[in-house]
């Protein structure tokens, strides 16, 4: 297994703990690389028959979801169940959200309920942002807000190509759909950035952030570049990482078709072969196959999508670990 | 009636004449009895105010200010809306007719007059809606709101909805005599990415809205309408007021208007002028794509319709206030609860409360050298005096015998703002603890005082 990164602190200054965890643009290098060792021993707990150690007992987790998911919420769930900390669920349906209380009142109580951290998917982007500004002791975990970011599925994706690759120092990673409305694809900008590895995003113009299409204008993603055409984009590529294609793009009339989507951005054996021989294919879930991904592929010997998901558990014990205890010691 | 004022040796700018002297000006009886001069006999009781190294000019006028009543009380009210327009120098605001029911017909223009009289504080100048219910179909009874005493008609916080609507109220309002004012975005270009909460896009198209994964909106909605309006222009004659200017490419279609000919006005906000979309950054208005996003991001008190832009628009937008492409300037004083921006972006509503910072803002740019003085007072005064038309030219003049509507300011006076000390009920301003150069210190409406702040 890699061993830990030297923490790249200036002599006689000391990094507060981390609080939040909002998006990878305030991450560096070396504190991706600590948090990914300890999801190597985490993964390792996960192994085990009997799957649970009392690392966060007495501590409480809220996962706060209120927009539909089954892995994030799960994987969190479960992560937190497994280092016994007490995990209780909040929805949009059943809960006061449906009788309209706002989002901070619906926080504020849980913090006055003395909960640890929340966890929070929410529609809008920004949101866990704005609890964070409001909340005073309780910490909160971005689990995917609105077409802004998803850090925790990021870091279970440089998790999967460091398993993989090694090093992601110079590695080509291809990001291939719907950029624009994906969570995803930011949160992955950030931390391949960090991680040295270079970015290429393809797919429809109409689905492209227009910022990044301007030229001589600034762009928001650090360290990508642009390839509409995938069998170019994908020349010699490390990872290929396909994003989910949402129906109603159609119908908002930001695809002729999803035939032609399917023609010119699916990924498939023939684009595969491309790439690098042993090029990891990737999918954050959930997968409309034959959409953005042939269905052979998806269940082929390249795709890492369920090495991503028991990852993405071992990836979130080690955060909430590390945010309940101050230390990315392990347990 | 208030005791005679008799303000000493001040700044005196008169837009009405181009005049801009220290002098002395004495207030008596409702109207200005007398300018310029140190002689004269002081009558008996008069309030005697040093007024040196201060500026005398006529009360601002605002063309744009929701005040929210009726409908909106937890907002603001015509009360607690026109006392913190007093505190901004106006002595004059324009209401929106966004209201519930919308000031769509003569019993709303009505109410608003008899509420703004108990107020007794300030002048309010209702415009009518152009719409029926601002629903974009029927035209209002223009001439009935009219005689009731609108002094013009939008559907502000909507566009008017489609051209032929336009044409229409062009030509209705053009026999009238009164101004057709528009906001100007194209709701099939703002309105395709729903976020599904029911509220407005706030954040400029560009690497803010990316970076922040917010939906843009981007100065062609609003280029587009200008566009069609001034084609409208031509076509249908009338008068035409493009509400809140803020791009680059608008403003160049209301230059090229003017060159023709074509009876068009336009005003810009002080935010707009003041402020970029980086402000929706959080930390006021710093930022780059290279830092790190933080919990003061996301800030809804910067979340405006339109929004604010870049910095060269910023910059075209002072060009345009200072060549006089841009009338006026108008708050867009746009008040709301705290519940309305506490909650995640796409659900907040938009506006800034406007009215206790627009001259502190303002004179950031006279301060920064890219506006003189007196300029900016005539696009607080004569300008938008002009855009309501030759009646109300006497609400922006010092001539004596005029109502006395009058501002006293100190435009060097270092003041923080406040937002929780401000008389509006509306303390949604990113500039909340921003220090500002620029101080209404008196505020005097047909003679009588409606703010003194004097004494702190």
């Amino acid at each position: 297994m890699t061993t830990r990164a030297p923490v790249e602190a200036a002599p006689g200054t000391s990094v507060a703990p981390r609080r939040h965890v909002l998006d990878l643009d305030d991450f560096s290098a070396s504190e991706i690389h600590v948090l990914l060792d300890s999801a190597e021993a985490m993964r390792e707990v996960l192994g085990r028959s009997i799957k649970k150690v009392p690392s966060l007992r007495g501590k409480v987790v809220v996962t706060l979801f209120l927009e539909p998911s089954t892995r994030t919420r799960v994987s969190f769930e479960q992560a937190g169940k497994m280092l016994s900390a007490d995990v209780i669920n909040v929805g949009e349906t059943g809960s006061s959200a449906e009788k309209g209380e706002s989002l901070l009142n619906t926080a504020l109580t849980l913090q006055a309920m003395r909960a640890d951290l929340i966890v929070l998917r929410h529609p809008h982007s920004g949101a866990p942002y704005f609890l964070a500004r409001h909340l005073t002791s309780t910490a909160v975990v971005n689990a995917g807000d609105g077409m802004h970011a998803h850090p925790t599925q990021a870091l279970l994706d440089l998790m999967t190509m460091r398993r993989h690759l090694g090093s992601l120092e110079g590695a080509k990673v291809v990001i291939v759909g719907d950029v624009l409305h994906s969570r995803v694809a930011r949160s992955n900008a950030f931390g391949l950035a960090a991680s040295g590895a270079s970015v290429v995003l393809c797919g429809p113009p109409t689905m492209m952030p227009l910022d990044l299409l301007r030229p001589g204008g600034t762009p928001s993603l650090p360290n990508v570049t642009l390839e509409p055409d995938l069998d170019a984009a994908i020349e010699d590529a490390d990872v290929v990482m396909t994003l989910r294609l949402q129906a109603e793009r159609q119908a908002a009339g930001m695809l002729p078709s999803l035939r032609e989507y399917t023609r010119r951005w699916q990924v498939n054996e023939a684009r595969m072969s491309r790439a690098k021989p042993g090029a990891l294919l990737m999918h954050p879930g959930p997968m409309n196959e034959g959409v953005e991904i042939a269905s052979s592929l998806a269940h082929g010997g390249s795709s890492q999508i369920e090495e991503q998901v028991t990852n993405g558990v071992a990836l979130r014990m080690a955060l909430l670990y590390q945010l309940l205890t101050g230390t990315e010691e392990r347990p | 009636m208030s005791a005679p004022l008799l303000i000493r040796n001040a700044r005196l700018i008169d837009p009405s004449d181009g005049s801009d002297a220290v002098g002395d000006l004495l207030i008596k009886d409702g109207v200005i009895a007398r300018r310029g001069s140190a002689n004269g006999s002081v009558p008996d009781g008069t309030r005697v105010v040093d007024g040196t190294g201060m500026v005398v000019a006529p009360g601002f006028i605002d063309l744009h200010a929701h005040l929210r009543e009726p409908g909106g009380e937890d907002k603001e009210t015509i009360a607690t809306g026109t006392a913190a327009g007093a505190r901004g120098g106006f002595t004059t605001l324009c209401c929106m007719p966004n209201t519930t029911p919308t000031i769509d017909s003569a019993t709303v223009v009505e109410f608003i007059a008899r509420q703004a009289a108990d107020a007794g504080s300030i002048r309010v100048l209702p415009f009518g809606a152009v719409s029926r219910g601002r629903s974009g179909v029927e035209l209002t009874d223009m001439e009935e709101l009219a005689r009731a005493g609108a002094v013009g008609f939008t559907d502000d916080g909507n566009p008017v909805a489609t051209g032929h609507l336009m044409q229409m109220a062009l030509l209705y309002a053009g026999q009238l005599g009164l101004p057709v004012m528009d906001h100007c975005e194209d709701h099939s270009i703002t309105r395709a990415h729903s976020t599904g909460s029911g509220q407005g896009l706030g954040v400029n198209e560009g690497w803010v809205a990316s970076r922040l994964g917010l939906a843009g909106y981007p100065s062609a909605a609003e280029e587009s309408i200008v566009a069609r309006d001034i084609a409208l222009l031509e076509l249908a004659g009338g008068a035409l007021h493009i509400a809140h200017l803020s791009t680059a490419g608008g403003i160049a279609h209301v230059r090229r208007a003017k060159e023709r000919g074509l009876r068009v006005t336009a005003e810009a906000t002080p935010h707009h002028l003041t402020m970029t979309e980086a402000w929706v950054l959080g930390a006021h208005g710093r930022g780059s794509p290279d830092e790190a996003l933080g919990a003061a991001s996301y800030e809804t008190r910067a979340k405006v319709s339109p929004p604010l832009r870049a910095e060269t628009d910023r910059q075209a937008l002072v060009e345009a206030l200072a060549d006089g492409t841009v009338d006026a300037v108008a708050t867009d004083h746009a008040p709301h609860t705290f519940a309305d921006k506490a909650v995640p972006f796409d659900e907040a509503t938009v506006g800034l409360s406007v009215l206790e910072t627009a001259l502190g803002s303002l004179m950031g740019l006279v301060h920064g050298g890219a506006l003189d003085l007196p300029t900016l007072v005539q696009r607080l005064t004569a300008g938008p005096a002009s855009v309501l038309g030759e009646r109300y030219a006497d609400l922006a003049t010092l001539r004596k015998g005029t109502p006395a509507d009058v501002v006293l300011f100190d435009p060097d006076e270092s003041w923080v703002v406040d937002a929780a000390s401000f008389a509006s009920k509306g303390k949604n301003t990113p500039l909340d603890g921003e220090t500002l150069v620029g101080r209404v210190k008196l505020t005097v409406a047909g003679g009588e005082i409606a703010f003194d702040g004097l004494a702190s």
